[in-house]
Protein backbone atom coordinates (compact mmCIF):
# COMPACT_ATOMS: atom_id res chain seq x y z
CA UNK A 1 0.00 0.00 0.00
CA UNK A 2 1.18 3.50 -0.88
CA UNK A 3 1.89 5.84 1.92
CA UNK A 4 -0.49 8.76 1.88
CA UNK A 5 1.38 11.81 0.66
CA UNK A 6 1.78 14.36 3.36
CA UNK A 7 1.53 18.01 2.56
CA UNK A 8 4.98 19.57 2.82
CA UNK A 9 5.44 22.23 5.40
CA UNK A 10 6.46 25.69 4.30
CA UNK A 11 9.98 25.05 5.62
CA UNK A 12 10.23 21.88 3.55
CA UNK A 13 8.90 23.61 0.45
CA UNK A 14 11.45 26.35 0.80
CA UNK A 15 14.28 23.87 1.27
CA UNK A 16 13.11 21.73 -1.61
CA UNK A 17 12.76 24.58 -4.07
CA UNK A 18 16.05 26.10 -3.04
CA UNK A 19 17.78 22.78 -3.48
CA UNK A 20 16.31 22.18 -6.93
CA UNK A 21 17.02 25.65 -8.24
CA UNK A 22 20.56 25.75 -6.90
CA UNK A 23 21.24 22.29 -8.29
CA UNK A 24 20.03 23.39 -11.72
CA UNK A 25 22.00 26.61 -11.44
CA UNK A 26 25.13 24.68 -10.53
CA UNK A 27 24.61 22.20 -13.34
CA UNK A 28 24.10 25.09 -15.74
CA UNK A 29 27.31 26.77 -14.58
CA UNK A 30 29.27 23.55 -14.92
CA UNK A 31 27.91 22.77 -18.39
CA UNK A 32 28.55 26.36 -19.51
CA UNK A 33 32.14 26.03 -18.40
CA UNK A 34 32.48 22.59 -20.01
CA UNK A 35 30.94 23.85 -23.22
CA UNK A 36 33.32 26.78 -23.25
CA UNK A 37 36.35 24.52 -22.68
CA UNK A 38 35.14 22.26 -25.47
CA UNK A 39 34.83 25.17 -27.89
CA UNK A 40 38.09 26.75 -26.81
CA UNK A 41 40.00 23.47 -27.16
CA UNK A 42 38.15 22.29 -30.26
CA UNK A 43 40.47 21.13 -33.04
CA UNK A 44 41.56 23.51 -35.75
CA UNK A 45 40.10 23.04 -39.19
CA UNK A 46 41.99 20.89 -41.66
CA UNK A 47 44.13 23.40 -43.56
CA UNK A 48 42.83 23.99 -47.06
CA UNK A 49 41.46 27.10 -48.69
CA UNK A 50 40.82 28.33 -45.18
CA UNK A 51 42.86 27.50 -42.11
CA UNK A 52 43.91 28.68 -38.69
CA UNK A 53 40.47 28.76 -37.05
CA UNK A 54 38.74 26.30 -34.75
CA UNK A 55 36.34 24.10 -36.71
CA UNK A 56 33.12 25.30 -35.03
CA UNK A 57 34.21 28.92 -35.31
CA UNK A 58 34.99 28.54 -39.01
CA UNK A 59 31.59 27.01 -39.60
CA UNK A 60 30.00 29.92 -37.78
CA UNK A 61 32.05 32.46 -39.77
CA UNK A 62 31.09 30.89 -43.10
CA UNK A 63 27.43 30.47 -42.20
CA UNK A 64 27.13 33.95 -40.76
CA UNK A 65 28.75 35.56 -43.78
CA UNK A 66 26.57 33.57 -46.19
CA UNK A 67 23.49 34.41 -44.14
CA UNK A 68 24.14 38.13 -44.50
CA UNK A 69 25.06 37.78 -48.16
CA UNK A 70 21.80 36.04 -48.96
CA UNK A 71 19.81 38.35 -46.75
CA UNK A 72 21.09 41.71 -47.85
CA UNK A 73 23.87 41.60 -50.42
CA UNK A 74 22.89 43.63 -53.39
CA UNK A 75 25.14 45.16 -55.99
CA UNK A 76 22.95 48.24 -55.92
CA UNK A 77 24.08 48.86 -52.36
CA UNK A 78 26.83 51.31 -53.10
CA UNK A 79 29.65 52.33 -50.84
CA UNK A 80 29.27 55.89 -49.60
CA UNK A 81 31.45 58.28 -51.55
CA UNK A 82 32.89 61.58 -50.40
CA UNK A 83 33.91 64.84 -52.02
CA UNK A 84 37.39 64.60 -53.49
CA UNK A 85 38.75 67.26 -51.07
CA UNK A 86 38.10 64.98 -48.11
CA UNK A 87 40.57 62.38 -49.34
CA UNK A 88 43.76 61.95 -47.33
CA UNK A 89 46.86 63.47 -48.93
CA UNK A 90 49.08 60.79 -47.52
CA UNK A 91 47.55 57.35 -47.84
CA UNK A 92 48.17 55.00 -44.96
CA UNK A 93 50.44 52.09 -45.71
CA UNK A 94 50.12 48.94 -43.67
CA UNK A 95 51.96 46.06 -45.24
CA UNK A 96 53.67 45.09 -48.45
CA UNK A 97 53.68 41.32 -48.56
CA UNK A 98 54.06 40.45 -52.23
CA UNK A 99 54.58 44.05 -53.28
CA UNK A 100 57.93 45.07 -51.79
CA UNK A 101 60.04 47.51 -53.71
CA UNK A 102 59.38 49.06 -57.07
CA UNK A 103 58.01 47.46 -60.21
CA UNK A 104 58.09 49.98 -63.05
CA UNK A 105 55.12 49.57 -65.41
CA UNK A 106 57.41 48.84 -68.37
CA UNK A 107 58.61 45.67 -66.62
CA UNK A 108 55.09 44.50 -65.89
CA UNK A 109 52.11 42.92 -67.67
CA UNK A 110 48.73 41.94 -66.24
CA UNK A 111 48.09 38.27 -66.93
CA UNK A 112 44.46 37.24 -67.31
CA UNK A 113 43.87 33.51 -67.53
CA UNK A 114 40.83 32.73 -69.66
CA UNK A 115 38.86 29.47 -69.32
CA UNK A 116 40.10 28.44 -72.74
CA UNK A 117 43.63 28.38 -71.35
CA UNK A 118 44.61 31.46 -73.30
CA UNK A 119 46.47 34.05 -71.21
CA UNK A 120 45.90 37.70 -72.02
CA UNK A 121 48.88 39.95 -71.40
CA UNK A 122 47.81 43.50 -70.82
CA UNK A 123 50.14 46.46 -70.37
CA UNK A 124 49.43 49.46 -68.16
CA UNK A 125 49.08 51.70 -71.22
CA UNK A 126 46.38 49.42 -72.60
CA UNK A 127 44.55 49.53 -69.26
CA UNK A 128 44.87 53.31 -69.11
CA UNK A 129 43.28 53.55 -72.53
CA UNK A 130 40.09 52.03 -71.10
CA UNK A 131 37.44 54.26 -69.47
CA UNK A 132 38.85 55.78 -66.28
CA UNK A 133 36.83 55.72 -63.08
CA UNK A 134 37.61 57.46 -59.81
CA UNK A 135 36.26 56.88 -56.33
CA UNK A 136 36.69 58.66 -53.01
CA UNK A 137 35.49 56.42 -50.21
CA UNK A 138 36.28 55.31 -46.72
CA UNK A 139 38.86 52.52 -46.91
CA UNK A 140 38.33 50.13 -43.99
CA UNK A 141 41.01 47.98 -42.47
CA UNK A 142 40.09 44.85 -40.57
CA UNK A 143 42.30 46.14 -37.75
CA UNK A 144 39.77 48.85 -37.16
CA UNK A 145 41.18 51.98 -38.74
CA UNK A 146 39.59 53.66 -41.71
CA UNK A 147 40.68 56.43 -44.02
CA UNK A 148 38.98 58.38 -46.76
CA UNK A 149 41.12 57.98 -49.85
CA UNK A 150 40.89 58.64 -53.57
CA UNK A 151 41.69 56.08 -56.25
CA UNK A 152 41.46 55.98 -60.01
CA UNK A 153 41.59 53.15 -62.46
CA UNK A 154 39.53 50.78 -64.56
CA UNK A 155 36.31 49.27 -63.30
CA UNK A 156 36.66 45.51 -63.11
CA UNK A 157 33.39 45.35 -65.04
CA UNK A 158 34.85 47.48 -67.85
CA UNK A 159 37.83 45.17 -68.13
CA UNK A 160 35.46 42.18 -68.44
CA UNK A 161 33.43 43.93 -71.14
CA UNK A 162 36.43 45.14 -73.10
CA UNK A 163 38.22 41.80 -73.18
CA UNK A 164 34.95 39.87 -73.60
CA UNK A 165 35.30 37.76 -70.51
CA UNK A 166 31.56 37.24 -70.03
CA UNK A 167 31.94 33.50 -70.17
CA UNK A 168 34.39 33.69 -67.26
CA UNK A 169 32.05 35.75 -65.06
CA UNK A 170 29.61 32.84 -64.98
CA UNK A 171 32.04 31.14 -62.63
CA UNK A 172 31.75 31.76 -58.91
CA UNK A 173 35.12 33.29 -58.09
CA UNK A 174 38.00 35.43 -59.27
CA UNK A 175 41.51 35.06 -57.96
CA UNK A 176 44.11 37.82 -57.82
CA UNK A 177 47.77 37.13 -57.16
CA UNK A 178 50.91 39.22 -56.90
CA UNK A 179 53.61 38.53 -59.53
CA UNK A 180 55.69 36.67 -56.90
CA UNK A 181 52.55 34.77 -55.72
CA UNK A 182 53.29 35.71 -52.11
CA UNK A 183 49.95 37.46 -51.63
CA UNK A 184 46.75 36.18 -53.12
CA UNK A 185 43.03 36.76 -52.62
CA UNK A 186 39.86 35.04 -53.74
CA UNK A 187 36.86 37.20 -54.50
CA UNK A 188 33.32 35.98 -55.06
CA UNK A 189 32.06 37.02 -58.49
CA UNK A 190 29.18 39.26 -57.29
CA UNK A 191 31.67 41.32 -55.25
CA UNK A 192 34.19 41.49 -58.10
CA UNK A 193 31.45 42.62 -60.49
CA UNK A 194 30.21 45.26 -58.03
CA UNK A 195 30.07 48.60 -59.88
CA UNK A 196 32.60 50.15 -57.47
CA UNK A 197 35.30 47.50 -57.83
CA UNK A 198 38.37 49.03 -59.45
CA UNK A 199 41.69 47.95 -60.83
CA UNK A 200 43.43 51.08 -59.65
CA UNK A 201 46.65 52.45 -61.07
CA UNK A 202 46.38 55.90 -59.54
CA UNK A 203 45.94 57.37 -56.06
CA UNK A 204 45.17 61.04 -55.75
CA UNK A 205 46.93 62.45 -58.84
CA UNK A 206 49.90 60.18 -59.17
CA UNK A 207 50.54 56.67 -60.36
CA UNK A 208 50.80 54.10 -57.60
CA UNK A 209 54.22 54.06 -55.99
CA UNK A 210 56.00 51.01 -54.61
CA UNK A 211 54.30 51.02 -51.23
CA UNK A 212 50.82 51.12 -52.62
CA UNK A 213 50.99 48.26 -55.08
CA UNK A 214 52.79 49.71 -58.10
CA UNK A 215 51.67 49.50 -60.85
CA UNK A 216 48.14 48.06 -60.41
CA UNK A 217 46.13 47.12 -57.34
CA UNK A 218 42.66 46.01 -56.43
CA UNK A 219 40.31 48.51 -54.82
CA UNK A 220 37.22 46.66 -53.73
CA UNK A 221 35.33 49.01 -51.40
CA UNK A 222 32.78 46.40 -50.31
CA UNK A 223 35.54 44.35 -48.68
CA UNK A 224 37.98 44.94 -45.86
CA UNK A 225 41.47 46.10 -46.78
CA UNK A 226 42.88 42.57 -46.56
CA UNK A 227 41.06 41.75 -49.80
CA UNK A 228 42.42 44.84 -51.61
CA UNK A 229 45.45 43.09 -53.09
CA UNK A 230 48.41 45.25 -54.03
CA UNK A 231 50.35 44.71 -57.25
CA UNK A 232 48.15 42.45 -59.31
CA UNK A 233 50.12 40.00 -61.42
CA UNK A 234 47.56 37.41 -62.39
CA UNK A 235 43.79 37.29 -62.59
CA UNK A 236 42.13 33.88 -62.93
CA UNK A 237 38.60 32.51 -62.73
CA UNK A 238 37.25 29.40 -61.03
CA UNK A 239 34.15 27.79 -59.64
CA UNK A 240 35.63 26.85 -56.29
CA UNK A 241 37.09 29.25 -53.77
CA UNK A 242 40.64 30.24 -54.81
CA UNK A 243 43.31 30.35 -52.13
CA UNK A 244 43.35 33.44 -49.98
CA UNK A 245 46.23 34.72 -47.88
CA UNK A 246 44.30 35.89 -44.81
CA UNK A 247 41.65 33.17 -44.97
CA UNK A 248 44.55 30.78 -44.40
CA UNK A 249 45.35 32.69 -41.22
CA UNK A 250 41.98 32.38 -39.55
CA UNK A 251 40.10 35.31 -41.10
CA UNK A 252 36.72 35.06 -42.74
CA UNK A 253 36.93 34.15 -46.42
CA UNK A 254 34.50 36.79 -47.66
CA UNK A 255 35.36 39.65 -45.28
CA UNK A 256 32.58 41.64 -46.89
CA UNK A 257 31.22 44.95 -45.71
CA UNK B 1 4.94 32.58 9.90
CA UNK B 2 7.15 32.13 6.90
CA UNK B 3 5.70 32.22 3.45
CA UNK B 4 6.90 31.90 -0.14
CA UNK B 5 6.53 34.96 -2.28
CA UNK B 6 7.09 34.42 -6.00
CA UNK B 7 9.45 37.05 -7.29
CA UNK B 8 11.33 36.36 -10.51
CA UNK B 9 9.95 34.28 -13.36
CA UNK B 10 11.95 31.42 -14.79
CA UNK B 11 12.54 33.24 -18.07
CA UNK B 12 13.80 36.35 -16.34
CA UNK B 13 16.26 34.25 -14.32
CA UNK B 14 17.28 32.22 -17.35
CA UNK B 15 18.02 35.18 -19.62
CA UNK B 16 19.68 37.04 -16.76
CA UNK B 17 22.22 34.30 -16.03
CA UNK B 18 22.80 33.30 -19.65
CA UNK B 19 23.62 36.90 -20.36
CA UNK B 20 26.50 36.88 -17.93
CA UNK B 21 28.84 34.47 -19.82
CA UNK B 22 27.59 35.81 -23.16
CA UNK B 23 28.42 39.41 -22.36
CA UNK B 24 31.76 38.33 -20.89
CA UNK B 25 32.68 36.56 -24.13
CA UNK B 26 31.45 39.47 -26.24
CA UNK B 27 33.54 41.97 -24.26
CA UNK B 28 36.62 39.73 -24.23
CA UNK B 29 36.48 39.01 -27.97
CA UNK B 30 35.67 42.67 -28.57
CA UNK B 31 38.90 43.67 -26.84
CA UNK B 32 40.79 41.14 -28.98
CA UNK B 33 39.44 43.01 -32.02
CA UNK B 34 40.01 46.43 -30.51
CA UNK B 35 43.63 45.71 -29.69
CA UNK B 36 44.58 45.47 -33.38
CA UNK B 37 44.31 49.24 -33.51
CA UNK B 38 43.75 50.71 -30.06
CA UNK B 39 43.22 54.30 -30.95
CA UNK B 40 40.65 55.48 -28.43
CA UNK B 41 41.64 57.73 -25.59
CA UNK B 42 40.10 60.37 -23.44
CA UNK B 43 41.86 63.62 -24.20
CA UNK B 44 40.73 66.92 -22.75
CA UNK B 45 42.63 70.10 -23.66
CA UNK B 46 45.61 68.22 -24.97
CA UNK B 47 46.04 66.02 -21.92
CA UNK B 48 45.30 62.33 -22.23
CA UNK B 49 43.57 61.04 -19.12
CA UNK B 50 42.74 57.52 -20.18
CA UNK B 51 44.24 55.45 -22.95
CA UNK B 52 42.26 52.30 -23.74
CA UNK B 53 44.08 50.23 -22.65
CA UNK B 54 47.46 50.33 -20.87
CA UNK B 55 50.00 47.63 -21.68
CA UNK B 56 49.65 45.79 -18.38
CA UNK B 57 46.00 45.22 -19.18
CA UNK B 58 46.83 43.50 -22.46
CA UNK B 59 49.61 41.48 -20.88
CA UNK B 60 47.35 40.39 -18.03
CA UNK B 61 44.70 39.05 -20.37
CA UNK B 62 47.15 37.76 -23.01
CA UNK B 63 45.33 39.71 -25.65
CA UNK B 64 47.84 40.90 -28.28
CA UNK B 65 47.78 39.66 -31.86
CA UNK B 66 44.59 37.70 -31.77
CA UNK B 67 42.40 39.71 -34.12
CA UNK B 68 41.11 36.81 -36.23
CA UNK B 69 40.31 34.79 -33.13
CA UNK B 70 38.45 37.72 -31.64
CA UNK B 71 36.40 38.24 -34.80
CA UNK B 72 35.53 34.54 -35.01
CA UNK B 73 34.24 34.47 -31.42
CA UNK B 74 32.50 37.82 -31.73
CA UNK B 75 30.60 36.79 -34.86
CA UNK B 76 29.47 33.51 -33.31
CA UNK B 77 28.36 34.77 -29.92
CA UNK B 78 26.65 37.86 -31.32
CA UNK B 79 23.82 35.52 -32.34
CA UNK B 80 23.25 34.23 -28.83
CA UNK B 81 23.63 37.67 -27.29
CA UNK B 82 21.03 39.09 -29.68
CA UNK B 83 18.63 36.16 -29.29
CA UNK B 84 18.89 36.24 -25.52
CA UNK B 85 18.01 39.93 -25.45
CA UNK B 86 15.23 39.36 -27.95
CA UNK B 87 13.64 36.62 -25.81
CA UNK B 88 13.87 38.71 -22.67
CA UNK B 89 12.19 41.72 -24.27
CA UNK B 90 9.55 39.53 -25.89
CA UNK B 91 8.86 37.93 -22.53
CA UNK B 92 8.49 41.21 -20.66
CA UNK B 93 6.07 42.41 -23.31
CA UNK B 94 3.92 39.25 -23.32
CA UNK B 95 3.89 38.79 -19.55
CA UNK B 96 3.26 42.44 -18.84
CA UNK B 97 6.40 42.65 -16.70
CA UNK B 98 7.41 45.74 -18.63
CA UNK B 99 5.04 47.64 -16.37
CA UNK B 100 7.39 46.99 -13.47
CA UNK B 101 10.47 47.80 -15.50
CA UNK B 102 9.80 50.90 -17.54
CA UNK B 103 10.41 54.14 -15.70
CA UNK B 104 7.29 56.23 -15.22
CA UNK B 105 6.92 59.97 -14.92
CA UNK B 106 7.94 59.91 -11.24
CA UNK B 107 10.94 57.68 -11.69
CA UNK B 108 13.57 60.28 -12.40
CA UNK B 109 12.71 62.31 -9.33
CA UNK B 110 12.41 59.18 -7.20
CA UNK B 111 15.67 57.72 -8.47
CA UNK B 112 17.41 60.72 -6.94
CA UNK B 113 15.75 60.02 -3.59
CA UNK B 114 16.76 56.35 -3.88
CA UNK B 115 20.33 57.41 -4.48
CA UNK B 116 20.29 59.72 -1.46
CA UNK B 117 18.81 56.90 0.60
CA UNK B 118 21.44 54.44 -0.60
CA UNK B 119 24.12 56.90 0.37
CA UNK B 120 22.52 57.21 3.83
CA UNK B 121 21.79 60.87 3.29
CA UNK B 122 18.03 60.47 3.22
CA UNK B 123 16.28 58.33 5.80
CA UNK B 124 13.25 57.13 3.88
CA UNK B 125 13.28 55.62 0.46
CA UNK B 126 10.34 56.44 -1.79
CA UNK B 127 7.65 53.75 -1.97
CA UNK B 128 8.25 51.24 -4.72
CA UNK B 129 6.80 48.32 -6.59
CA UNK B 130 8.97 45.29 -7.44
CA UNK B 131 11.83 47.56 -8.49
CA UNK B 132 12.65 51.01 -7.22
CA UNK B 133 12.94 54.00 -9.51
CA UNK B 134 16.71 53.72 -9.85
CA UNK B 135 16.42 50.06 -10.76
CA UNK B 136 13.72 50.79 -13.31
CA UNK B 137 15.94 53.34 -14.99
CA UNK B 138 19.03 51.12 -14.86
CA UNK B 139 17.32 47.95 -16.09
CA UNK B 140 15.58 49.77 -18.91
CA UNK B 141 18.79 51.55 -19.85
CA UNK B 142 20.69 48.28 -20.06
CA UNK B 143 18.11 46.92 -22.52
CA UNK B 144 18.41 50.05 -24.63
CA UNK B 145 22.18 49.68 -24.44
CA UNK B 146 21.94 46.07 -25.63
CA UNK B 147 19.77 47.18 -28.51
CA UNK B 148 22.29 49.93 -29.24
CA UNK B 149 25.14 47.42 -29.28
CA UNK B 150 23.34 45.22 -31.79
CA UNK B 151 22.48 48.18 -34.03
CA UNK B 152 25.92 49.82 -33.92
CA UNK B 153 27.47 46.37 -34.26
CA UNK B 154 25.56 45.68 -37.46
CA UNK B 155 26.40 49.17 -38.68
CA UNK B 156 30.13 48.48 -38.46
CA UNK B 157 29.87 44.82 -39.48
CA UNK B 158 28.08 45.51 -42.79
CA UNK B 159 28.34 49.27 -43.38
CA UNK B 160 27.64 48.92 -47.10
CA UNK B 161 24.74 46.50 -47.04
CA UNK B 162 23.20 48.14 -43.94
CA UNK B 163 24.19 51.62 -45.10
CA UNK B 164 20.94 53.15 -43.76
CA UNK B 165 21.78 51.76 -40.33
CA UNK B 166 25.30 53.16 -40.49
CA UNK B 167 23.80 56.48 -41.51
CA UNK B 168 21.41 56.36 -38.54
CA UNK B 169 24.38 55.74 -36.24
CA UNK B 170 26.09 58.85 -37.59
CA UNK B 171 28.50 57.08 -39.91
CA UNK B 172 30.99 54.26 -39.64
CA UNK B 173 33.39 56.02 -37.37
CA UNK B 174 30.81 57.22 -34.87
CA UNK B 175 29.09 53.84 -34.87
CA UNK B 176 32.36 52.21 -33.91
CA UNK B 177 32.97 54.71 -31.10
CA UNK B 178 29.40 54.24 -29.82
CA UNK B 179 29.86 50.48 -29.88
CA UNK B 180 32.99 50.91 -27.79
CA UNK B 181 31.44 53.36 -25.32
CA UNK B 182 28.50 51.00 -24.78
CA UNK B 183 31.00 48.34 -23.76
CA UNK B 184 32.51 50.69 -21.18
CA UNK B 185 28.92 51.28 -20.04
CA UNK B 186 28.34 47.55 -19.49
CA UNK B 187 31.44 47.31 -17.40
CA UNK B 188 30.31 50.21 -15.20
CA UNK B 189 26.80 48.78 -14.97
CA UNK B 190 28.24 45.44 -13.97
CA UNK B 191 30.36 46.94 -11.19
CA UNK B 192 27.47 48.94 -9.73
CA UNK B 193 25.14 45.97 -10.12
CA UNK B 194 27.50 43.74 -8.15
CA UNK B 195 27.89 46.32 -5.37
CA UNK B 196 24.11 46.68 -5.13
CA UNK B 197 23.60 42.93 -5.04
CA UNK B 198 26.13 42.59 -2.23
CA UNK B 199 24.44 45.39 -0.30
CA UNK B 200 20.98 43.91 -0.84
CA UNK B 201 22.08 40.68 0.78
CA UNK B 202 21.95 36.97 0.33
CA UNK B 203 18.20 36.53 0.25
CA UNK B 204 17.92 38.96 -2.64
CA UNK B 205 20.67 37.16 -4.53
CA UNK B 206 19.06 33.80 -3.86
CA UNK B 207 15.77 34.97 -5.31
CA UNK B 208 17.42 35.55 -8.69
CA UNK B 209 18.37 31.86 -8.68
CA UNK B 210 15.35 30.27 -7.06
CA UNK B 211 12.74 32.78 -8.12
CA UNK B 212 11.08 33.32 -4.76
CA UNK B 213 11.59 35.20 -1.57
CA UNK B 214 10.82 34.07 1.94
CA UNK B 215 8.74 36.59 3.78
CA UNK B 216 7.41 36.59 7.28
CA UNK B 217 3.69 36.87 7.32
CA UNK B 218 2.07 38.69 10.17
CA UNK B 219 -1.65 38.85 10.49
CA UNK B 220 -2.76 38.87 6.96
CA UNK B 221 -3.73 42.34 5.88
CA UNK B 222 -6.60 42.66 3.47
CA UNK B 223 -4.48 44.75 1.16
CA UNK B 224 -0.86 43.86 0.75
CA UNK B 225 1.20 46.81 1.80
CA UNK B 226 4.41 47.71 0.14
CA UNK B 227 6.41 48.13 3.28
CA UNK B 228 9.97 49.21 3.71
CA UNK B 229 11.44 45.79 4.52
CA UNK B 230 10.27 44.28 1.25
CA UNK B 231 12.65 46.48 -0.60
CA UNK B 232 15.07 44.60 -2.74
Amino acid sequence: MKKPKRELTIEQKIKRRNFISFAIFGAGAVSTYTGWRWLYKSPNEIPGITAGAHQPLRRALNKTELFFRRLIFNENHLVKTYPREMAAKKIRHNSDIGSEGKLPPENWKLHVKKISGEILQISLDELMALPKTGITYNFKCVEGWDQISHWEGVKFRDLITHYQLHEETRLGYVSFETPDRKYYVGIDMPSAMHPQTLLAYQMNDELLNGQHGQPLRLIIPIKYGIKNLKRIGTIAFSDSRPRDYWAEKGYDYYSGL
Amino acid sequence: MKAIKEKHSLLMRWTHWVNFPLLTIMIWSGILIYWANDEYRLTVFGHTYIHFFPDWFYNLLHIPHRLSEGMAFHFLFMWFFTLNGFFYVLYTIISGDWRQLLPNRHSFKEAWQVLLHDLHIRKIAPPQDKYNAAQRIAYTAIIIMGFGSVITGLAIYKPVQFNWLTWLCGGYHLARISHFILTIGYTLFFLIHIIQVVLAGWSNFRSVISGFEVITKTTKPAIESKSENEKT
